[in-house]
């Protein structure tokens, strides 16, 4: 039964990268379509643009969302294509902490990093 | 079959032969039989071995499509060799093998334990929380045909293991439960008479149940009774997953059914034995 709360989690962590994968590419990649629907942004991509945006307690948190789920997404994914090699239950015992330890050290750093910027007040 | 040494076609019959006992790996044996109308590959086998090599094995029974007994690779697809006539496969070569993603026990007959210990863990049977009722029955539990009509496709399966030879993950992953076990969940979760639904998770929803299928579908391509293995497991997939957002709750099974008035008791048929246990 865990595994089901485990598999629920990762379609839903899909579902929220696919939003706000969506954002962050019209955000930053498809400003062109953007500015012909009558929104146009400015140099999207430019440090300084990124940064304003970074400093933004909105993008701050879709950032960290954003990451969270595609670690969640990626590792559980890797996990199930590991299992499949039929490792021995030690092994797939040791491959599932290891990656969660791998998972939950990235999301650290990588949310230090979003609040960091966030919390900067100057480049 | 009728023995035929002068019919003018003749069909190439290419069978794997091996013996663990004595072998060290399988070889493949050719004989030719002659192409009759309407001859099956499990006559073509009957036939080689009345005729040309009495040690051939394999497994059937019922040479009807029934008991699920003679499950073969026959050109490159598991299929009854009983209900596969040679012309409609290949009147020129008929290439027959064990069924993949089994043991061998000898020449067409797989170790059929591991499948049947796959089917009995997700208890394929009826599950009732009152006791009592069971052990000293006082009429049948009610159900509608509409009812009837939620898992009757499922109770199809005859357990020939066609399925599970299909099927890439078993392929790969031999502690997969499969699709007919899967399937068998779904059936008796299904019916209305049953309560086990909650019983069966821990074998259906493990790391090796639900979730390890990849949707490649062979298993219900290859299906001779039409059941769709397939299907089930998407399912029960969409079972648990209702289940734990809250937005289905496990079933009650249905209750006795009550007598009527004109119910009377049918002399001819005998009284059910005293409860064993």
């Amino acid at each position: 039964m865990r595994e089901s709360s485990l598999w629920i989690w990762h379609i839903f962590a899909g579902l929220v990268i696919l939003v706000l994968l969506g954002i962050h590419m019209f955000v930053m990649h498809l400003d062109a379509i953007l500015a012909a629907l009558g929104a146009p942004l400015e140099n999207p991509i430019d440090a300084t643009t990124v940064f304003e945006r970074s400093r933004q307690a909105v993008f701050m948190i879709t950032y960290i969302l954003l990451l969270g789920a595609a670690l969640y997404h990626g590792l559980y994914g890797l996990k199930n294509i590991l299992f499949e090699l039929t490792l021995p239950k030690a092994l797939e015992k040791a491959t599932a902490w290891l990656l969660t330890v791998a998972g939950l050290l990235l999301f650290a750093y990588g949310t230090y990093v979003a609040v960091f910027v966030f919390m900067t007040k100057e480049i | 079959m009728e023995s035929n040494e002068s019919a003018d076609k003749t069909v190439l019959f290419e069978v794997l032969r091996y013996n663990p006992d004595k072998d060290k790996s399988p070889v493949m044996q050719q004989y030719k039989v002659p192409l009759q109308k309407g001859i099956t590959v499990l006559d073509g086998l009957v036939w080689i071995k009345e005729n040309l090599d009495a040690s051939l094995s394999w497994r059937s029974s019922c040479r009807m499509g029934v008991c699920g007994s003679c499950g073969m690779f026959i050109n490159g697809l598991p299929r009854l060799a009983c209900n596969n006539q040679i012309v409609h496969i290949n009147p020129e070569k008929i290439t027959v093998k064990p069924l993949p993603n089994f043991d061998i026990i000898r020449d067409l007959v797989p170790d059929l334990e591991g499948f049947f210990q796959k089917h009995r863990s997700v208890k394929p049977y009826l599950i009732r929380k009152e006791i009592d009722e069971l052990d000293h029955p006082t009429g049948e539990f009610f159900q509608s045909p509409e009812e009837l009509v939620n898992y009757i496709q499922f109770a199809y399966c005859i357990k020939c293991g066609l399925c599970l030879s299909a099927c890439p993950t078993v392929a790969t992953d031999e502690r997969y439960t499969g699709p007919q076990a899967l399937a068998q969940a779904l059936r008796y979760n299904s019916d209305s008479r049953d309560e086990g639904a909650k019983e069966r998770e821990a074998a259906v929803y493990s790391g090796s149940g639900v979730w390890r299928c990849h949707f490649a579908g062979a298993c219900s391509q290859v299906c001779p009774k039409g059941v769709d293995p397939a299907m089930a497991i998407q399912l029960l997939k969409k079972d648990i997953v209702l289940k734990k957002l809250r937005l289905r709750k496990y079933q009650h099974g249905t209750g006795v059914l009550p007598k009527t008035e004109e119910w009377k008791e049918n002399p001819k048929i005998p009284k059910a034995p005293a409860p064993t246990v």
